[in-house]
């Protein structure tokens, strides 16, 4: 194992923690960008220490196509290639080849897919995963999974659940620096409680220096979501951290920080930002749209990003989808709002106002108190009151309905 | 604004400081002036820029046609003009029409009423009295006048035309003037040493801060050039800042100073950047020395080198060894070369950097071999060292 997490603060089940990592320490809960080719699009490593990023996520699948992972090892790894002195996640690489690839195809073996390259058969065992990683030199590292689309139902869910299990045997075999970078396991089960509790079990089991929640993030109801995490959380060791795969929206960390999950990865705030859009605390602002061209504000007259401080919407709105410096200053805020998001996260759980921060958060997303009916049933299991914040027939109306309590 | 000659050599060569009433420090000259696209370098974000060589860095190109594609020129006034528009406020704003990539002069559909120019918007018909709304509200240090600008390649009677129409749109501009700031007037005449003297003359006669030398990179020859340039240059008054546009080159660069220019666009950087190459071409002043080429330079031409080559796959070193910008103090030459061959933007964030500090170096010598009243000895051994490094590449 390399990494310490030590909890520094609680409010219920949302906790608060510094997680020592091999590269950093990092303050928990906290959100990763996704830095596919070894760079997040459009900002320089400089940047993203300013803004506070603390790990950087990159992807085993396109790294070991360019440069390749035996590049980045000759070179002296992730961090030396890229200049990156802070913590680096890598996935397994197994996700990106089934959402990308159509030709990919899973059995017991690993997953096969057709060579991007060359067309050829090839298939990516967890051995090999675990190899490509050990090369890539990130801090944590992924187990290959067997990943199933969440939408789906009936004996595949058990199956890939079963060979996931499996599988992780083969990981932590295969895996030649356990001293230098943490082995974390992936939950699996789909929306099954059943085959999502088997699957904790069986991977606390293995005692591995961390856990993360798969298959979600997949178009999924977001009643379906919340309880799948409230319920793996629950089951989950208080001394390891806690990651949500593929989760990014603000409102979906917030709620998933108050049902005790640590860690969170998302392409959405820096690809959205391509597009045009800002994040705000009212929920996104999109810039191309002609009431920006007249507008002399700020994107967000609360933020203190360098973006915000200098910059008016009408500017950001003749550069947005046209110029390259339009989506750099929007990445740029757009991630530093998820840095401070992350923060405000850590620093009210520490300081015992997490309610607070959390009605407070919902109040400017939902002024007019309609927060959705799975975030007001989320919030009861995580024992938060957001009766303040929510329009008096919602909040009726989430007592009433019957919440599915955990072990607790 | 106010400019002063302070050295010069070989003749016409001269350096000289440019102070801005917001610019912390004197700018020296000959200067670069950093291209922008809206008034941002197209890559490098604000809080990149203090990483660039100070006050070098701080004269930045405008053209404010660009903005045609979103922004009123009410709204650019009500955000308090360009400094406060663009975050910038100790930074030094000179607005020019046209660019050489996105706001191209279409001279057969320019007309007595306006200049025409090809933008991402389509193509523009731009009046004076449109030209200086958009500069009044922007509020430039530095403008220069709108003009006809026409092909080397036009016949005499279109190039007559063009001075005439140039002359007479300087008097409009100066007229519709509101919001103060150094005027520079534009200078045509295409390949006409005869028009290029007229237009000089009849400008220099106005009232005017500097002058700017447009129609130039618009398919002249290099070796015309020279007698293009003195033409205007030797009628024009030496304590105002000459200013040209297309010439980007470091030889055509030479060219430019040799005949007394003070100030020069920056595309070229844009153009290296987008190919994916670095500026690597010795610098320090009139020492520059001539080493062998090493074999992996084929296909290079020693000024810059192509970061795409494979060569450059596992090379740990900076794009140039003791090169003080970011990129060459963070990266190496195998990230950017990966970046490039996965098509990622932080390839032309880090080229743009490098080349626009290793461009802002060669002017510095530039300015101190003319100091040192040698610069005929710098611009020879820098031809010459090019030279010699394009024949033994040939061989090799
Ligand atoms: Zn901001
Ligand atoms: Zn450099």
């Amino acid at each position: 194992m390399a990494l310490r997490f030590e909890v520094i603060g609680r409010f219920n089940r949302a906790r608060a923690a510094n997680l020592t990592l091999p590269h950093f320490v990092c303050q928990t809960p906290l959100f990763m960008p996704v830095g596919t080719q070894g760079t997040i699009k459009g900002l320089t490593t400089n940047q993203l220490e300013e803004i506070g990023c603390q790990i950087v996520l990159g992807n085993t699948y396109h790294l070991a196509l360019r440069p390749t992972s035996e590049l980045i090892d000759e070179l002296g790894g992730l961090h030396k290639f890229m200049n990156w002195p802070r913590a680096l996640l890598t996935d397994s690489g197994g996700f990106q080849m089934v959402s990308l690839l159509h030709l990919a195809d899973i059995t017991e073996k690993g997953v096969t897919f057709q060579s991007p390259v060359d067309g050829k058969p090839m298939l990516l065992t967890p051995e090999e995963s675990i190899q490509i990683q050990n090369r890539i030199g990130a801090d944590i590292i992924m187990a290959l999974d067997d990943v199933v689309k969440t939408t789906i139902t009936g004996p595949r869910i058990e199956e890939a659940m079963y060979r996931t299990l499996r599988w992780i045997d083969r990981c932590i075999a295969a895996h030649k620096r356990p001293n230098e970078q943490n082995l974390f396991g992936i939950v699996q089960g789909g929306l099954d409680p059943v085959l999502r509790d088997k699957c904790v079990r069986g991977l606390v089991d293995r005692n591995l220096p961390g856990y993360a929640i798969g298959g979600l993030a997949g178009g999924e109801d977001k009643d379906s979501f919340w309880r799948v995490v409230a319920q793996c959380t629950a089951a989950l060791p208080e001394d390891k951290p806690r990651y949500v795969m593929g989760v990014g929206y603000p409102l979906d960390i917030v709620v998933c920080s108050a049902l005790g999950a640590d860690m969170y990865d998302c392409v959405y705030p820096t690809r959205t930002a391509r597009f045009g859009t800002a994040l705000v605390p009212e929920g996104v602002l999109k810039l191309k749209h002609n009431a920006m061209a007249n507008d002399t504000r700020p994107i967000d007259p609360a933020c203190a990003c360098m973006v915000c401080k200098n910059y008016t919407r009408a500017y950001i709105h003749c550069l947005v989808t046209k110029d390259a410096m339009g989506s750099q200053l929007l990445s740029y805020h757009n991630l530093y709002y998820m840095m401070k998001l992350s923060r405000d996260l850590h620093s009210s759980i520490v300081e015992g106002r997490f309610p607070k921060f959390v009605c407070e958060f919902l109040q400017k997303m939902f002024p007019k108190g309609n927060v959705p009916e799975w975030v007001c049933n989320a919030m009861e299991v995580a024992g938060i009151d957001i009766s303040s914040c929510c329009a008096p027939f919602i909040s009726t109306m989430s007592k009433t309905m019957e919440v599915k309590s955990d072990k607790e | 604004m106010k400019f002063a000659v302070k050295a010069w050599s070989s003749g016409s060569a001269r350096t000289g400081l440019l102070q801005l009433g917001n610019c912390p420090s004197p700018i020296e000259t000959p200067a670069l002036l950093l291209s922008t696209r809206k008034g941002l370098p197209y890559f490098i974000a604000p809080d990149l820029l203090p990483s660039l060589p100070s006050p070098d860095s701080h004269l930045l190109q405008i053209s404010p046609i660009h903005f045609l594609e979103g922004l009123s020129p009410k709204t650019i006034s009500n955000v308090g003009g360009l400094h406060q528009m663009l975050g910038l406020p100790e930074y030094g704003f000179a607005a020019v029409a046209r660019d050489s990539l996105q706001c191209l002069p279409e001279c057969n559909s320019t007309n007595k009423h306006g200049a025409s120019f090809e933008t991402p918007c389509g193509r523009l018909l731009i009046k004076p009295v449109d030209y200086l709304e958009l500069i009044n509200s922007m509020r430039p240090n530095i403008w220069a006048t709108l003009a006809d600008e026409v092909p080397a390649w036009v016949s005499d009677k279109r190039n007559k035309t063009s001075v005439d129409r140039t002359v007479r749109w300087l008097d409009e501009c100066i007229s519709l003037s509101s919001a103060g700031g150094a005027v520079l007037g534009s200078i045509v005449g295409g390949s006409s040493v005869e028009e290029r003297e007229r237009c000089a003359q009849e400008v220099a006669r106005r009232n005017v801060t500097g002058y700017l030398i447009g129609g130039f990179g618009l398919g002249e020859s290099m070796d015309e050039r020279p007698a293009l340039l003195n033409a205007a240059t030797a009628i024009l008054q030496d304590e105002k800042p000459r200013m040209v546009c297309g010439l980007g080159l470091p030889e055509e660069v030479l060219q430019g100073v040799a005949a007394g220019i003070d100030l020069f666009n920056s595309e070229y950087i844009y153009h290296l950047t987008l190919g994916g190459f670095a500026l690597a071409f010795p610098l320090g002043g009139i020492k520059i020395s001539v080493s062998k080429p090493d074999p992996s330079d084929i296909g290079n031409d020693r000024s810059k080198i192509n970061l795409r080559a494979t060569v450059y796959r596992k090379d740990t070193s900076p794009i140039v060894e003791d090169c003080s910008c970011y990129t060459c103090q963070n990266h190496t030459k195998a990230y950017i070369n990966h970046l490039l061959n996965v098509h990622e933007m932080l390839a032309q964030i880090l080229l743009e950097i490098h080349n626009t500090h290793h461009y802002l170096e060669f002017f510095k010598s530039i300015r101190e071999a003319i100091k040192a009243g040698e610069f005929e000895q710098f611009r020879n051994r820098f031809i010459e060292s090019r030279r010699d490094h394009l024949a033994l590449a040939a061989v090799a």
